[in-house]
């Protein structure tokens, strides 16, 4: 049986591999593999399937910020709460608390720069435990999740070799 | 002007026209390449650089910094328990091409028969050439899976022969030797007086079983020059740097042709090499749990378009059966046809014909691709 960890590793480099291909390269059957990414999926330790995107590509780009978060809590509010409610929102694509000199790392997607800027003035900022939000647009993205953006230059390479 | 006879004696390669069309070439998948796809672990990259801020851009000792033949002396031991003197019997070479030229020329005496086990790498029989020798092909069958036995070589004639020189694990056919296959080997070699020159540049890059050096066996370290270097365990081809191992007398003799050629081999590499040996072994394995799931993934998408490829346990070479009779015709209708490279089996000499070269150092994506073209193309 192939170890969840080997599987884990090839869906996380190429989600779209084939079970069959997966099989091939665990040496399990297709069956055992179908069962244990079912059951990955079953306990939410895949969570999900995504395409990794350069929107520098794409000719209506998107607009990208990170946002850094200062929160104050309360006796009644957990980070787990204000959590709860910024992650509902649709242009929040993550969300993590972070150590160090802010609470939260958020990141954003808008149409535009004023899109983004509307929705932290407007949506994130007011919400009462928020006391600061200092936003950074990306400008440039070189490598997202692992996978490089950008051509190879492999120009000098041999293309057949002995 | 005109070139040496000995230089004229050498054939250009057979497969010189079907290089030059891949070359062309710029939207191709290459299979065809003997390079790993990854680069130089952090750790080599920056004792390098460090050694180049440092202003280390001088000559080394002609055998190679003492400190590295240490390490690799070192190394030797814990792999195989080989005990080699770093001071006599190791010399640093600019990659391990180098080393088998210098075995050649300080071995080999015009004449001199030199036994090339094939399919092999395709510098073997032009630097047997150059170093005035003759070379006697030693074919190697699919049905023994490429394994050199007793029986081929004393039907090739080998009895006869000087020296013997060979790569396991083989480029290019992948095909690996086990210590007991060896020892047959090297009792041929002991029986009828045979040097051997092990090539086992690929020995980190096993996966069902692990090398064993033909050099560990009875009687066999003082007859055997043993070559190896950075280029493919430790993804560095570019830096150039091998080494030979051997007695003493074998790499004095290398060492007094290296010191008239090449002097030392290049400082920087020999820095990263250090490290390479001493950082990088968590690197290595990395690399080589990579190679074994595209090995696994590309021998089983053969077997699916029912191309015969036993299971080439080494290297990063799959070696499947060529549909038709014409590999190098294959290859180039491929390139044409499909923009993939793999380099027909008659490059590598008697008994690679009728075959590919299938270079899985490249990434599971484009080998997928590639793959698909190639069923494609023969269906």
């Amino acid at each position: 049986m192939s170890s969840r960890g080997e599987i884990l590793a090839i869906l996380r480099e190429n989600a779209r591999t084939s079970t069959e291909d997966i099989a091939r390269q665990t040496g399990a059957d297709p069956e055992e593999v179908e069962a244990v990414i079912a059951d990955l999926e079953a306990e939410s330790v895949i969570c999900g399937y995504q395409a990794i995107v350069d929107y520098g590509e794409l000719e209506d780009e998107k607009v990208r910020a990170l946002v850094e978060l200062n929160v104050t809590l309360d006796r009644e509010t957990s980070y787990r709460d204000i959590a709860d409610r910024l992650a509902k929102f649709p242009e929040v694509t993550s969300l993590r608390l972070v150590s160090g000199d802010y609470d939260f790392d958020m990141s954003v997607e808008g149409d535009s720069m004023s899109e983004v800027s509307r929705f932290i003035s407007e949506q994130v900022a007011p919400v009462p435990e928020i006391t600061q939000t200092v936003t950074h647009y990306v400008m440039e993205a070189y490598k997202e999740r692992g996978i490089e953006f950008g051509d190879g230059d492999d120009e000098d390479r041999l293309s057949v070799s002995p | 002007m005109e070139v040496s006879d000995r230089v004229d004696s050498v054939p250009p390669s057979g497969i010189r026209r079907f290089f030059e069309l891949a070359e062309e070439m710029d939207d191709i998948i290459s299979l065809g390449v003997g390079e790993p796809d990854f680069s130089a672990p952090w750790s080599a990259r920056d004792a390098a650089i460090g050694s180049l801020e440092r202003g280390q851009t001088s000559y080394t000792a002609n055998r190679g910094k003492k400190e590295l033949r240490e390490a690799i002396a070192a190394d030797q031991r814990n792999r195989y328990g080989l005990d080699y003197d770093p001071d006599e019997e190791i010399v640093v070479t600019a990659g391990a091409s180098e080393a088998l030229d210098l075995a050649f020329r300080a071995l080999v005496d015009p004449g001199d028969t030199v036994a090339v086990v094939q399919p092999s790498y395709v510098s073997y029989v032009p630097g047997v050439i150059f170093a005035g020798g003759d070379p006697l092909p030693v074919p190697t069958r699919a049905e023994d899976e490429f394994k050199l036995t007793y029986e081929v070589l004393a039907e090739s004639g080998a009895a006869e022969a000087d020296a013997l020189v060979y790569c396991y694990p083989n480029n290019p056919t992948g095909a690996t030797m086990t210590g007991d296959e060896l020892a047959e080997v090297a009792e041929f070699c002991r029986e009828h007086d045979l040097v051997v020159l092990s090539d086992e540049i690929y020995s980190e890059l096993t996966y069902e079983h692990d090398h064993t050096s033909i050099a560990t066996l009875p009687g066999m370290a003082e007859r055997t020059i043993v070559f190896n270097g950075f280029s493919k365990a430790y993804a560095m081809t570019g830096l150039r740097l091998g080494y030979a191992m051997g007695p003493p007398e074998a790499i004095a003799g290398m060492n007094r042709i290296h010191q008239y050629t090449m002097l030392s081999a290049p400082t920087t590499a020999q820095y990263a090499a250090l490290d390479a040996l001493q950082n990088c072994d968590d690197d290595v394995q990395q690399m080589v749990g990579e190679y074994d799931r595209r090995r696994k993934f590309v021998l089983s998408r053969f077997e699916e378009m029912g191309l015969d490829c036993f299971d080439a346990a080494g290297a990063f070479y799959a070696f499947p059966e060529c549909p038709g009779d014409d590999a190098e015709a294959f290859a180039e209708e491929l390139l044409r046809e499909e923009r993939v490279a793999v380099v027909p089996g008659t490059a590598f000499g008697e008994g690679g014909d009728g075959h590919l070269r299938v270079s899985y150092a490249t990434g599971l994506g484009q080998l997928k691709q590639a793959m698909a073209r190639i069923e494609s193309f023969i269906s």
